[in-house]
């Protein structure tokens, strides 16, 4: 009955004052915006880290990478062979704890085009059949470089299904599926023969979201077909807010936008000018996760050999990548939190002050209070009270208010889309309670311990 | 028994090393339906008396009964239960809180003694019909003229049925005609049975009370009580 009361008393005294409890209110909503909103950034960082190892391989995948030689072989840097197709004939021949040796050159192509219409590939390599398992890939149409491709450095490709999209035509658009195998397109400058594409990748949100847009489409009256082929590389489909990649996070595009060229299509019709066979990366992939450590020493000691004992390579894991990324992951969430508890706090101080300068502009009306039947109780409670309702109040505009900005962060960015989830929501509006009840707690104090007759003679 | 006892009250101020005697030795009798007036100069002790008579304070010594409750010993929870229940206050500058209409004045005796919703309604209805206002239920303090701002006092001072009323110079801020009204309608209320205690300095508004005491330096240095017929008991 008197909480009832002191609830409605404590909304009069904000609704009163509006201006200065709007003031008040901004700290602590802007402590609890930057709190879910920050929140919401890290979620959305480690869904698309996630989604990134989902998306590129299992943990048995282990990159080898260049790295400058050791200081005391400093003297040897000349000498660093850096990674040839020797390390993996090597490894092929010696490294028995391994299941396969994925070399890649990448073609240096900054764009793929096919009449008017381009696309900017992620990456343009050339690869052996390892390359598809060790990435995961899958081939849905077509088919893979035969041995004849290979030898003879043929100009064939195998394409990722968003390539197909910007240069033939999205499915989700034009409504119907264009299989482009036998087409030719540029390289670069150079003539290629698409001989395969690989399956669409995406994560399940993306699925469900492009079939449930597709069935709608299917409800409408079909459009005129008379635009089938007048696609461009700007009609992608767009659709309000942010124009997101479709495979629903930058590891599924990045994968989409795939084109491998046989290995030695690419040294020969790439990298002509160079007279050395260094290659750009070799991924391997140990044949029993077990014997992890096992396979990754021999391997060392088989590179140490040919790289005449000069260490200018190491060994980047799927997990210490994911180690790396979590950590600086933790480490955003850690300052993130701090800088947004610090706003609470700060919040915190505004609503104590405000409730002082409240309790001594009414000190009539507490005495009278009291005079009338009040207890010191009674007063407390109601100073608590709109302590609470101050900050309370504050912390839903934060949350409004952090709506609005992962919204803005939606639309300007297309990866790692920031997710707002209900448990940060909930902690933060508790946590901004907690700073009211703590912010009330001295003007509360202050005010029950008035003595009603000094209240009263106080003019 | 009396409603309102006093036995030997003190009430004694330490003010750096002087000590005020507030109230010296003071034993008054107050019985129930009494219409009473308390006068003296300034400084007198009157309200001291007052606010110790209203439970607002507890005596530095002696012993105080109200309705059957020694109050010098009660706790401050149970001088509030007190306060609330068995005693209305009207004050010189009416002290009605300037954000609540008069209607929401009015009712917050009601809502510290856990009076529900509804029944708090009619009451405050039914008291503002009392002292003549029941018109200007939605206005705010502010726009009603001194007089009427000083009745919605009064209802607020009657709402809980107290045993007893206390009015320090409650026509103190008033012109002598709107100070008459305001008199007449205590004369009229303690016509219907209420217990009224008056705290003023001016002789002629005591006059109206059939029983006048009279303190001076915190001492009770004259009582007078129409009903005894000019029989003055001291002096
Ligand atoms: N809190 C206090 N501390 C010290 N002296 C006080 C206090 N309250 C009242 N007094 C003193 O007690 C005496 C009586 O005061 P009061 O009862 O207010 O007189 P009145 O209402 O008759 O004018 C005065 O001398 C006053 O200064
Ligand atoms: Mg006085």
């Amino acid at each position: 009955m008197i909480l009832w009361n002191s609830i409605q008393v404590g909304f009069k005294q904000i609704w009163s004052h509006k201006f200065r409890s709007l003031l008040t209110m901004l700290g602590i909503t802007l402590g609890v915006a930057s709190l879910v909103a920050m929140a919401a950034i890290v979620n959305g960082m480690e869904n698309g880290m996630k989604e990134g190892l989902i998306a590129t391989g299992g943990l048995d995948k282990v990159i080898i990478n260049d790295q400058s030689v050791p200081v005391w072989q400093e003297h040897l840097a000349q000498m660093a062979p850096g990674k040839t197709m020797q390390d993996v004939y090597a490894l092929k021949n010696n490294a028995t704890l391994l299941k396969r040796i994925s070399p890649e050159i990448r073609a240096s192509v900054r764009y793929v085009s096919r009449g008017d219409n381009r696309s900017r590939p992620s990456e343009v390599c050339g690869v052996t059949e390892d390359a598809l398992f060790i990435n995961q890939h899958e081939i849905a149409y077509g088919r893979w470089f035969t041995q004849m491709d290979s030898e003879t450095a043929a100009p064939v490709c195998v394409i990722g299904s968003q390539i197909r999209d910007e240069l033939f035509g999205d499915p989700n658009v034009i409504g119907e599926e264009i299989i482009p195998l036998g087409e030719t397109i540029r390289l670069g400058e150079q003539l290629f023969t698409i001989v395969g594409m690989f399956q669409h990748y995406e994560s399940e949100m993306a699925r469900t979201e492009r079939l449930a847009q597709k069935a709608a489409l299917a409800k409408q009256p079909k459009v005129t077909r008379a635009f089938t082929n007048a696609v461009s590389q700007g009609s992608q489909s767009r659709t309000w807010g942010r124009p997101r990649g479709k495979g629903g996070g930058w590891a599924f595009d990045r994968k989409n936008s795939t084109i491998y060229i046989p290995l030695k299509t690419a040294l020969i019709r790439f990298r002509m000018a160079e007279n050395s066979l260094k290659i750009d990366d070799i991924d391997i992939q140990v044949k029993n996760y077990e014997e992890f450590e096992a396979a990754l020493q021999q391997a060392r000691n088989i590179l140490m050999i040919t790289h005449n004992r000069i260490e200018d390579f190491t060994f980047s894991t799927q997990e210490t990548q994911s180690e790396t990324i979590e950590q600086s992951i933790k480490n955003t969430r850690m300052s993130g939190t701090l800088i947004a508890i610090i706003a609470l706090i700060v919040g915190g101080i505004g609503v104590m002050n405000i409730m002082l300068a409240s309790i001594s502009e009414r000190i009539r009306e507490i005495g009278l209070r009291k005079a009338m039947g009040a207890t010191d109780a009674a007063v407390f409670i109601q100073i608590i009270i709109e302590s609470v309702v101050l900050s309370t109040l504050g912390g839903l505009m934060g949350v409004a208010f952090s709506y609005g900005l992962v919204y803005i962060i939606q639309n300007v960015s297309t990866s790692n889309a920031p997710i707002i989830k209900p448990d940060a929501l909930i902690f933060s509006m508790i946590f901004a309670t907690i700073i009211g009840l703590i912010a009330g707690l001295y003007p509360a104090l202050r005010a029950a311990k008035l003595d009603p007759i000094q209240a009263l003679r106080f003019e | 028994m009396a409603l309102v006892e006093l036995e030997n009250v003190f009430k004694i101020y330490q003010v750096g090393d002087e000590e005020i005697r507030a109230l010296d030795d003071v034993s008054l009798k107050i019985e129930s339906g009494e219409f009473i007036s308390i006068i003296g100069p300034s400084g007198s002790g009157k309200s001291t008396l007052m606010h110790l008579l209203g439970c607002l304070d507890t005596p530095t010594r002696g012993k105080i009964t109200l309705d059957g409750i020694e109050i010098q010993n009660a706790s401050s929870v149970e001088l509030a239960a007190i306060r609330n229940r068995k005693i209305g206050f009207v004050f010189q500058s009416f002290n009605l809180l300037p954000k609540l209409n008069v209607a929401q004045n009015v009712e917050v005796p009601m809502i510290y003694a856990g009076v529900s919703a509804k029944e708090r309604k009619e009451r405050t209805m039914e008291a503002l019909k009392k002292v003549d206002l029941e018109n200007r239920a939605k206005h705010r303090p502010m726009q009603l003229s001194g007089g009427q701002q000083q009745r919605v006092a009064i209802a607020r001072a009657l709402i809980n049925q107290p045993r007893i009323i206390f009015a320090d110079e409650p026509t103190g801020n008033l012109d002598t005609i709107t100070g008459d009204n305001i008199l007449n309608l205590f004369r009229e209320l303690s016509h219907q049975g209420s217990t009224i205690v008056l705290v003023t300095h001016n002789p002629e508004i005591a006059a109206v009370t059939p029983r006048r005491i009279e303190i001076r330096d915190g001492k009770i240095s004259f009582s007078e009580d129409d009903r005894l017929a000019g029989t003055s008991l001291n002096k």
